[in-house]
């Protein structure tokens, strides 16, 4: 697993206190880890400061799931 | 009770009567606080009163740019911003017939879009710290109304929606958003009012007197301090009984 993926499931499970087996890449982080809509915006934020890198509003809102976060983050840094 | 040491509190309006109250009761009770306002001058005083824990972060709030600007600005100055005070207000009062457009957005502006503004950049902060406090300052006429206010009294009962659905948005975040709504209090404005005035007014208060800038102050402080955790989306009415709402 790369080196991005590692630092996404740490924040994923801190936040979310979801076991880190569970973080696989087609999880929803509100269908399958419990995330609430405000959830979504931490994880955004703590994926925008983890990585010095800005998300905008409409690409936060396509990114539903730990790969969907991995691959974004992935393109963007 | 209600300690605020090493929280940082940024109140606008801080040159006024009532926002100088709010900074003084805040600084008493331990926090670091953020003045803010347009006049320069009594800000400097105030923070000379205050001593240290004190910084003076003058801001336009009719200015989008500078109130943008105002939250990173505060932390910056405070390292950290855990309660929040929009004070500041503006009255540009006309009967509702003659009132111009800009009458209406100048007030719409300062008295509901900047503390917009400011609420939403503060939240992040308070997000990430699992502890916020919130306090809008309201007034009465955003309940009853009053004439030449129409302006006035629709972004101060705007402030309170605005208020309640933030209050439901952050709530299990540790964060709360709250209303304290002042009557009449005894500002330079309202000592220009003369006896025949006063008794008029009096007749409709049952205390039968207006109220003082440190009983507005002790609401607030009571609102941003950690015993009033579970209170959010409330509007504490501090008006000598001229409204019971």
């Amino acid at each position: 697993m790369s080196d991005i993926a590692d630092r996404v499931k740490k924040i994923v499970v801190e936040h979310l206190g979801v076991e880190e087996d569970k973080v696989v890449d087609k999880a929803s982080f509100i269908d399958d880890l419990g995330a609430d809509s405000l959830d979504t915006v931490e994880l955004v934020m703590a994926f925008e400061e983890e990585f010095g890198i800005e998300i905008p509003d409409d690409a936060a809102d396509t990114i539903q799931t730990f790969g969907d976060a991995v691959k974004f983050i992935t393109d963007a840094s | 009770m209600f300690d605020l040491t090493g929280k940082c509190a940024l109140v606008t309006g801080a040159s006024g009567g009532i926002g100088a109250a709010i900074a003084r009761a805040l600084h008493g009770a331990g926090a670091t606080v953020g003045l803010s306002g347009t006049r320069v001058e009594p800000l400097e005083s105030l923070a000379a009163e205050l001593g240290s824990r004190a910084h003076v972060l003058p801001c336009d709030l009719g200015n989008a740019e500078a109130v943008e600007a105002l939250p990173k600005e505060a932390i910056a100055a405070m390292g950290g911003l855990d309660i929040l005070v929009n004070n500041a207000g503006i009255t540009r009062d006309q009967l509702f017939m003659r009132m111009s457009d800009r009458d209406w957005q100048d007030v719409m502006e300062v008295n509901l879009t900047s503390a917009m503004r400011l609420c939403r950049a503060a939240v992040r902060p308070m997000m990430k710290s699992r502890w916020g406090r919130i306090v809008n300052i309201g007034s009465v006429v955003g309940s009853i109304g009053n004439p030449g206010q129409v302006n006035y009294s629709a972004a101060k009962a705007g402030l309170e929606g605005l208020t309640k659905s933030i209050a439901h948005e952050v709530a299990t975040r540790g964060i709360t958003a709250n209303v304290v709504a002042p009557g009449f209090i005894e500002t330079p404005m309202t000592d220009k009012l003369n006896e025949d005035q006063k008794a008029t007014l009096y007749a409709k208060i049952p205390a039968a007197r207006m109220g003082t800038s440190d009983e507005v102050a002790a609401a607030v402080l009571y609102l941003a301090s950690p015993e009033a955790g579970y209170v959010t989306g409330t509007t504490l009415h501090v008006n000598g009984g001229l409204a019971m709402i």
